[in-house]
């Protein structure tokens, strides 16, 4: 039994006028046979009954189900609605999925980030459908004087054996609106699901394969102005002066002017990161009118001067550095060795490490680094503003509109309660819409022109206005005795201007004298989360650093983890070790059975990795071919625990996209810096993987075990990294540290 | 500014633009059709693929003075209820995942199986090569274009 929260208690009743001309409505479920039989024409209820904020039932028994989260590709808005369909016993079939507003008061937590929206979501959303079902089971046993113990429900039925009265959910909804919210309500046993832990197709499938208007830079109002900017074309620069007089001539356009994004002096918080505040604004009526004006654009720049700031984060609060200068990726290598050379700050020691590594007969040490990388989500950054005296509306792309908000209500000077933010479907995240500074942007531009305006960048604005993942540093060391048994381990890592370092995991707790230090470099670039921040680079490194240590102890890849996870869990070392030993082991012992380890394989040579971060445990093995000394992968094998799998189809196809984007990354993307100007401004320039490249094919194998869900979005991309490495190792004889490891250094300016 | 008069999806519709204004941008802004996608604007990542005739081309960097009466097809026009066999394997596999990618990508595939009625896996690997996802959905879309290709 679970204690339902009185934020969902709040009931209305309301018409179906909210709803786009009543009448017919297609439902989604008809996807498998494209053309839907008169029976999936679902007929729009005439009345709604709101039960909770999570959902409302029609008359008719169609129920809407909100999904609180903002949708990224990780199909939330899919997945959340299928759990309080389960508890609300409900047919799916008779179920339409609406993106509900930013509300605070209803929902918890609506950002996407940190593969956590199932993961926070998994109680409230399944109270909100129990609470629900138990209120239409209260209205029926009323109507029909029985006791409610003896009601049943089943595919959106309610039934009362000893009389064999039946009921549908819409005949008991309006009833079901009064009665009052249960203050406790038992949820199902696993056993007992119906939808949960099977596939159901992604809700917007079929607008998205007929080119329905979804997305943030599909949003369209009356009278809607565009507007692009023009920002300094390095880090270290700003505005000094421009010249609009060609651009203001140019047809189609309304005015050129500057802004200023964030005002001196106003409290900002950590998704508040931008790299330059001021900019100038071309707006105009049209696209490409004001892509040509901003061409037309002069500009002079000048150097920023160095500053420090403190912003809010979660609690505590964090020190942003940006010193004056223009930076060189070359000098930022540089420095990252000489700084993994120097002190550093210990994070953790076990035991006495500095000792085992004096009596230690072999040391391996490796390095490890990875460049700076644009997020280059598909869809560019982009938002609609419409703000007027009394209020401001805001409409777009955006993982953070619940923080979002706060910073437009302060930038703006309305109240809070005036700023309506609505997401809409996002062309991708991956960390980038975390930080909304282009929905001020939007909003301080609409301010300023005083009508409707659609902030839109180009692909070159999206990739050269920084908030990139960090570049990063890394070594790690390994005493071995005299008999290779590994007496101590060592990691030392850093980051411009971040690290990576996560000192709890793995193998921390698995060795008797273990230290991890960190240190950081300054620098004026912006960087911001990347998916599975931090994780994206530390895993590949330490997988791959793993591997040569098995390799110089004489050991098997796999054995050599799962005799370390033996010690991590019959006697740990040291405290706050983050992982279970016991769960991490799991999906070792896992791909080892799916993938016939062990076997020769003629031709192919095989790499093996395992992480756990994001809650959740990966493992896994990439393939390779050599094709006229060309890797061709073959093939991707993963082994994933995050617990419950809601919706298989669409985990699966999560995991495929974290494994192809891992290996786009660690294969082909950097971004490079010359004079603080980045030198790859778009895909011509800067790799993203491409379908030659792909995996050839990829087989998710997910563990059993009934635990609470976790993340999916991330932990996949994080290990493949490091088993795409030693794959490499194997199929050509080359160690590779450094990422992008397929493209030529002397190729990337 | 001229006029253009546009055989799109079985239609014709007049713009009055820039003859210099990509069919991307024509689309998009004039025609309120925003099935068609904007990722780069330099024929680098497919996220605009129209057909011209029966040829996929990259509406970004097409512009609209180049179009003639050469016939357009867009997303929203491939099938007149979504039933395109692309369309139908697109949803049997689940592909999307942010979906922002997927009309290009449909696009792509539809106008390689009307050269094509059975391509091999390299063949679809190059046609599709200029289409990038960035959500990583490739080995689902090579499997959807398998089933279309049994389908159509
Ligand atoms: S937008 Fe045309 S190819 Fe990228
Ligand atoms: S599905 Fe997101 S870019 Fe392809």
């Amino acid at each position: 039994m679970t204690l339902v929260k009185i934020s969902h208690g709040r009931r209305t009743f309301i018409k179906s006028s909210a709803l786009a001309g009543g009448g017919m409505m297609i439902g989604f479920s008809w996807l498998a046979s494209c053309k839907p039989t008169p029976e999936q024409l679902l007929t729009m209820p005439k009345e709604w009954f709101k039960i909770n904020g999570f959902l409302k039932i029609g008359e008719n028994g169609v129920v809407t189900i909100m999904s609180p989260n903002p949708e990224i590709g990780q199909n939330v808005k899919t997945s959340m609605p299928m759990i309080v369909a389960e508890e609300l016993d409900v047919d799916w079939k008779y179920v339409i999925v609406e993106q509900a507003p930013l509300d605070t008061s209803i929902f918890n937590r609506q950002l996407a980030g940190g593969s956590q929206s199932i993961r926070h979501g998994w109680e409230g959303l399944r109270m909100a459908g129990a609470t629900a079902r138990q209120m239409l089971k209260e209205a029926a046993a009323k109507a029909w004087g029985v006791p409610v113990s003896e009601i049943t429900t089943e595919a959106s039925m309610i039934h009362h054996k000893n009389s064999g009265k039946s009921a549908g959910y819409g005949e008991m909804a309006s009833a079901a609106a009064n009665i009052e919210v249960p203050k406790e309500v038992k949820l199902k046993e696993i056993s007992e699901y119906k939808i949960i832990g099977t596939s159901r197709n992604n809700v917007d499938g079929q607008k998205i394969v007929t080119g329905k208007p979804l997305f943030g830079l599909d949003y369209k109002k009356e009278g809607m102005l565009v507007a692009m900017i023009v920002h300094p074309p390095a880090f270290g620069l700003k505005l000094k002066s421009f010249d609009d007089a060609t651009a203001k001539a140019m047809p189609g356009i309304k005015d050129v002017f500057k802004i200023d994004v964030y005002k001196e002096g106003d409290e900002t918080q950590w998704c508040d990161t931008i790299s330059f505040n001021e900019l100038v604004v071309v707006v105009g009526s049209t696209t490409w009118e004001v892509m040509n004006a901003k061409k037309a654009i002069t500009c002079e720049w000048e150097q920023i001067k160095s500053k420090e700031i403190e912003v809010p984060f979660f609690g505590k609060t964090k020190k942003i550095s940006t010193p004056s200068g223009l930076e060189n990726t070359d000098d930022h290598l540089a420095q990252m060795i000489a700084a993994s050379k120097s002190s550093a700050t210990v994070v953790r020691k076990d035991g006495d490490p500095e000792a085992a590594f004096k009596k230690a007969t072999t040391i391996l040490e490796r390095s490890y680094t990875a460049p700076f990388l644009a997020h280059s989500t598909l869809e560019p950054m982009n938002f609609f503003a419409h703000v007027t005296a009394e209020k401001a509306e805001l409409v777009g792309p955006i993982q953070t509109p619940e923080f979002m908000e706060k910073s437009a209500s302060t930038r703006l000077g309305l109240p809070l309660d005036k700023i309506d933010i609505q997401m809409t479907r996002m062309g991708g995240g991956f960390g980038r819409r975390l930080y909304g500074h282009f929905l001020i942007e939007a909003a301080v531009i609409s301010q300023k022109m005083n009508a409707p305006v659609k902030l839109i960048y180009t692909r070159e604005d999206d990739m050269t206005t920084g908030i990139y993942r960090p570049a990063y540093h890394a070594t790690y060391r390994a005493a071995l005795d005299e008999n290779k048994n590994l007496i101590a381990f060592h990691v030392k890592t850093g980051g411009v201007p971040e690290s990576s370092l996560s000192a709890n995991r793995f193998p921390a707790g698995a060795v008797d004298n273990y230290l991890a230090e960190e240190w950081t470099v300054v620098s004026n670039v912006s960087v911001g989360a990347f998916r599975a921040p931090g994780s994206n680079f530390i895993a590949g490194a330490e997988q791959s650093f793993l591997d040569e240590l098995a390799e110089t102890m004489g050991k098997d890849p796999i054995d050599l983890r799962l005799e370390l996870l033996e010690k991590a869990k019959t006697s740990p070392v040291g405290k706050d070790n983050d992982y279970e030993a016991e769960r991490y082991a799991g999906v070792l012992q896992l791909i080892k059975e799916k993938s016939g380890w062990g076997k020769d394989l003629a031709g192919l040579h095989r790499g093996v990795a395992a992480y756990f971060c994001h809650n959740t445990y990966v493992a896994q093995i990439v393939e390779i071919e050599m094709k006229d000394n060309a890797p061709i992968i073959k093939k991707v094998t993963a082994a994933v625990d995050c617990g419950l799998v809601i919706n298989p189809v669409a985990a699966t196809n999560l995991a495929e996209g974290g494994i192809i984007d891992g290996i786009g990354h660690g294969s082909y993307s950097a971004i490079t810096l010359k004079d603080g100007v980045p030198q790859q401004n778009n895909f011509n320039t800067y790799r993203l993987i491409r379908h030659r490249e792909a995996p050839k094919e990829i087989e998710v194998h997910f563990v059993d075990n009934k635990k609470d869900p976790t993340g999916l979005g991330e932990p996949l991309n994080p290990p493949v990294i490091g088993a795409l490495a030693n794959a490499l190792y194997k199929a050509t004889g080359k160690r590779y540290y450094d990422q992008p490891f397929l493209v030529d250094p002397k190729l990337m300016g | 500014m001229a006029t253009f008069n546009l055989k799109i999806n079985g239609t014709t519709k007049t713009v009055d633009v820039d003859p210099t204004t990509p069919l991307l941008w024509v689309l998009r802004d004039h025609l309120d059709m925003v099935g068609t996608k904007f990722g780069c604007g330099i024929a680098s990542c497919g996220a605009c693929t129209i057909h011209l005739d029966d040829t996929a081309m990259r509406a970004c960097v097409l512009p609209i003075s180049a179009v003639g009466d050469q016939k357009i097809t867009t997303i929203e026009g491939l099938s007149e209820s979504g039933d395109h066999p692309v369309q139908k394997a697109w949803l049997e596999h689940d592909v999307p995942q942010c979906g922002y990618c997927q009309a290009g990508q449909i696009m792509t595939a539809a106008a390689l199986l009307k050269e094509n009625a059975n391509p091999s896996d390299e063949e679809i690997e190059s046609a599709m090569n200029g289409n990038l996802c960035r959500c990583g959905t490739y080995t689902r879309i090579k499997a959807a274009v398998k089933t279309a290709a049994k389908n159509m």
